[in-house]
């Protein structure tokens, strides 16, 4: 029997012994391991296996309680029933949470690939390779303070007892690189790179290995920037970022919170450049792990958010979309208040830009390769930000390394002034990316 | 490996599986000694160097209240162990749910594995390791969960601070404040002999209010912690954080934003200490230095700050936020002195630190949970009190920045730092005229420790989180209020 089955079997008897009627089980259970290695040698490897289960109790009033174990076994699983069952004594009275009205609705068919687990000595070996050909590169490279690569299989299901039963495996793995510079007189340099793939064995590490190279040695030579309005050219990465730093944006729960730049009244408004278009996309051939079913079972979907500038859709749990007159879409994570988040944006053309722009011929635009910080330099709420970036100053295709700088601006000005959108879409770990050019933005250099 | 001639306490490897122990299921105490020294004996009979097992079980609950309602009460059981092996200087870490001796024995034997390491034949003896005598460090914290607020106390409180805040404050939107109690039991068992249990509770509350009036906003937060007080959120005088939150977001709804440059600032004391924290703090962790990304790595007796700085990280700074009475490798915590005018004293170190850098074990050794390895992170961390007034940092301001209430921030592995200020006022001729917004601080932190040239008089510590390698950890920041001659402001 698998543990999932195991686990809900279980929570079925139990539940029945305690006279819970209702609930919901959301968990997972996940294998991973991870190597680091210092200067060819193995430094950290870490391996766990573990599991965690939320489970969901509506009492006869119907209120709610919640509560999260790690312990699933009989004895752990009977201790959480009974904790979220008195929990729910003091749930929510008003906009309680139920079941998704799709929790049984039929999952979409995705051909998944799983990969076995690699030796942990074979990962050892790819890894000191990478370190061993990074620090020969070249001379300046001193160090690659952070590597690794991890692997994991994840098993996560929803089961409920009306009736839903849901599981799926995934498998995925990534590789990172982080190089740090030492030169005579000059300040300490780095680059970094990741590569995510299904399992270590398809992981493009020599990829990953020229993206850091790549970069590094475009960051030795670096001058301080003045300060002021420029172009900005943000990177898929970048753009990405700063689009799910602000997700409170297409957020109805964070709309029906009042903690969103967005009210109910702006969908169908434009809240962008009619040159941008994002949707979320957890089915997206891109992304490695594609989950099918969310945390109230709700399947997933691609899901229009903004289409040529206008805001189309918000993210929504069953509970959101039953306030506000809507379809679930399969962005929930079940908690006692049930949260909403995106799954794998796409950022990709809305309208056709009536001029295209190309770094070869730009002059004096900066291009941010990577923006840091963002839990402190966003100002969500508000709408503002001011991040320190990774990046350059390109003229006629010529890269400066910036120094040190801080790009600042409001988000939704921001996406008023997208001027390109860049057909070179780039897969990446959480999402799919063009470059994106914008106009006047504050930079601080010096 | 080679076994010697069995002592009284060995057994037969093949007859480990069947060995009955009773560990109490439900609390660390002395009873997990048999089972952890046969699993220690284990490990080192196939030929680790060290071996540690780390177990934990935790209680927590959050509260969150929304406006005028309870929208969240949420429990959650923790029940884990780590397991790690050292050969040499590198080591494996296995992390399980399963702390049954068989569930912690394929753990051990993973970890084993992983490194290269195969148990002894099944008919050789496996001498037992010899722990300490318990170390209990919870034994006076017994009654601490069972004292702490009920769910309806809880919902009550949080009510009444959101209540208190509609009174006091114009143009709200929203409000929201929230409450969380971390109870942690931890036993750490090690092949040194170190066996110790501790019994740790950190609680937490804050509020956040945003305002709205058309296009201006402002949302502004402030958080309390504690550690080993049950009455904590009972004690909190909201109305007070109620008065001081309308405050700052009154003056900083209509704030224009910053403009960007090089300015003196005044950093406010308290969570202005966050400063100290990523500039300097995180660069004298000895895990820093293992990775060659920090610039004080040949430091230690050089001046590396101006004369007018001392700071300190100590485990036991009262029921402050990152108070331990032992670390998460079992070592009494430690008050670790790590600069004194100016010069470089000591890092902070963990047992993977000492075994790579060869700086002392300082009680460092700390952990989000189970699933993560102990490394060297900080504790109560602050720049000690200064002989200044107020009035004499001011007073030497022409024109710069007072930064009253900080963000997060972080410190790059360039050394490179930055951090957000949420509440910040302009200061011309040494008085403070309009409040200002969307400002962050950047620079590098050999340069900025040079340039903290005053400290008042007025110590006090913050609440922080801090995130690193070893996951989430409590921690306290503090400082008196500083003077930074010039720092990079981004803004607009």
């Amino acid at each position: 029997m698998s543990k999932v089955i195991e686990i809900s079997a279980n929570a079925q008897t139990i539940a029945q012994r305690l006279g819970i009627t209702k609930y919901d089980i959301y968990g997972a259970t996940t294998d991973s391991t991870s190597v680091q290695v210092d200067k060819g040698e193995p430094k950290q490897v870490k391996a766990s296996n573990r599991a965690s289960v939320t489970v969901r109790v509506w009492n006869d009033q119907g209120r709610l309680g919640v509560t999260s174990t790690t312990d699933v076994d009989e004895r752990g699983l009977e201790l959480a029933l009974k904790t979220a069952s008195e929990a729910s004594a003091f749930g929510a009275t008003e906009n309680i949470p139920d079941f998704s009205p799709e929790a049984t609705a039929p999952l979409p068919d995705v051909d998944v690939a799983l990969a076995d687990p690699a030796p942990v000595g074979t990962l050892i070996e790819q890894l000191v390779k990478a370190e061993q050909a990074l620090l020969n590169a070249h001379d300046a490279i001193a160090a690659v303070p952070y590597n690794g690569i991890a692997q994991s299989a994840v098993e996560h299901f929803y089961v409920n007892s009306a009736g839903a039963q849901r599981s799926e495996e995934r498998t995925s793995a990534s590789v990172y690189l982080y190089t740090k510079t030492e030169q005579e007189g000059r300040k300490p340099r780095s680059g970094h790179a990741v590569r995510i793939g299904v399992g270590s064995d398809n992981l493009d590490i020599d990829g990953c290995l020229q993206e850091a190279t790549d970069k590094t040695l475009s960051h030795l030579d670096y001058k301080k920037i003045e300060s002021g309005k420029y172009r900005v050219v943000f990177s898929p990465e970048a753009f990405l970022s700063l689009v799910s730093a602000f997700g409170n944006l297409y957020n109805a729960q964070s709309v029906l919170d009042k903690r969103s730049l967005s009210t109910a009244e702006s969908l169908t408004t434009a809240v962008a450049s009619p040159l941008l278009s994002v949707y979320d996309d957890a089915l997206h051939p891109g992304n490695i792990s594609p989950e099918t079913f969310d945390g109230e079972g709700t399947p997933t979907r691609r899901l229009p958010i903004i289409e040529k500038g206008v805001l189309t859709n918000f993210l929504h749990s069953a509970g959101t979309a039953k306030r506000m007159g809507a379809q679930p879409t399969g962005h929930a994570s079940i908690g006692a208040k049930v949260s909403v988040g995106s799954n794998f944006l796409h950022i990709t053309q809305g309208d056709a830009a009536a001029a295209s722009y190309a770094l070869e011929t730009a002059d004096n635009v900066i291009l941010i390769d990577d923006l840091q910080a963002l839990h402190a330099g966003v100002n969500a709420l508000q709408g503002s930000f001011s991040l320190p970036f990774d990046g350059w100053l390109v003229n006629k295709g010529d890269r400066t390394s910036i120094e040190s700088a801080t790009v600042a601006g409001d988000f939704r000005q921001l996406l008023q002034s997208i001027i390109y959108v860049s057909p070179d879409e780039k897969v990446t770990s959480s999402g799919v990316a063009p470059h994106v050019w914008v106009d006047d933005l504050s930079i601080t250099g010096e | 490996m080679t076994l010697a001639a069995a002592p009284l306490s060995s057994l037969r490897l093949q007859e480990i599986p069947n060995q009955t122990y009773q560990a109490a299921p439900d609390r660390f105490d002395a009873s997990w000694a048999d089972p952890l020294s046969t699993l220690l004996g284990l490990g080192r009979a196939a030929g680790a160097d060290f071996i540690e097992f780390f177990l934990e079980r935790t209680n927590f609950i959050s509260c969150l209240a929304e406006d005028d309602a309870i929208t969240s009460i949420s429990p959650r059981l923790t029940t884990g162990a780590g397991v790690r092996v050292f050969k040499g200087k590198a080591d494996c870490y296995v992390s399980t749910n399963d702390v049954s001796f068989h569930g912690l024995k394929a753990a051990l034997e993973k970890g084993l594995s992983i490194m290269g390491l195969l148990l002894p034949a099944t008919s050789a003896y496996v001498p037992e390791v010899t722990l300490e005598m318990f170390r209990d460090y919870g034994a006076t914290k017994e009654n601490w969960l069972v004292n702490c607020s009920s769910m309806q106390v809880m919902g009550d409180v949080l009510l009444g601070a959101n209540a208190s805040v509609e009174k006091v404050a114009k143009h709200l939107q929203a409000r929201r404040t929230n409450y969380f109690r971390d109870w942690q039991e931890v036993l750490v068992a090690s092949s040194d002999g170190t066996f110790a249990r501790d019994i740790r509770l950190t609680q937490s509350v804050g509020t956040n209010v945003l305002c709205a009036d058309g296009d201006h906003r402002s949302s502004i937060g402030q958080r309390l912690g504690n550690t080993s007080d049950p009455s904590f959120l009972t004690a909190w005088d909201y109305g007070t954080t109620a008065e001081e939150l309308a405050e700052s977001s009154g003056k900083m709804l209509y704030a224009d934003y910053v403009e960007s440059g090089t300015y003196p600032i005044i950093m406010a004391n308290h969570f202005g200490g966050v400063i100290f924290h990523e500039a300097c703090g995180h660069l004298l962790e000895t895990t820093q230095i293992e990775r060659g990304t920090t610039p004080f790595i040949d430091k230690k007796g050089e001046k590396i700050a101006h004369e007018s700085l001392t700071a300190w990280d100590e485990g036991r700074s009262n029921e402050s936020f990152g108070t331990i009475d032992m670390d998460d490798e079992g070592m009494p915590a430690q008050r670790t002195l790590l600069i004194e005018n100016g010069v470089l004293k000591n890092f902070l170190s963990d047992r993977a630190g000492a075994v790579r850098t060869g700086h002392p074990r300082t009680g460092s050794g700390r952990r989000q949970n189970y699933t993560f390895s102990a490394a060297s992170r900080m504790r109560n961390t602050y720049i000690d009190a200064g002989d200044h007034s107020l009035d004499d940092l001011f007073a030497s301001v022409d024109r710069g920045i007072y930064c009253k209430k900080m963000g997060g921030g972080s410190v790059g592995a360039t050394g490179q730092f930055n951090f957000a200020v949420d509440e910040a006022y302009l200061v011309e001729n040494g008085k403070i005229t309009r409040p200002l917004k969307g400002a962050t601080l950047i620079g590098e932190a050999v340069d900025i420790m040079q340039k903290i040239s005053m400290c008042s008089q007025d110590l006090s510590l913050a609440p922080g989180f801090c995130g690193s390698i070893s996951g989430s950890v409590y921690v306290t920041v503090g400082q008196p209020h500083i003077k930074v001659d010039s720092i990079t402001v981004g803004g607009r």
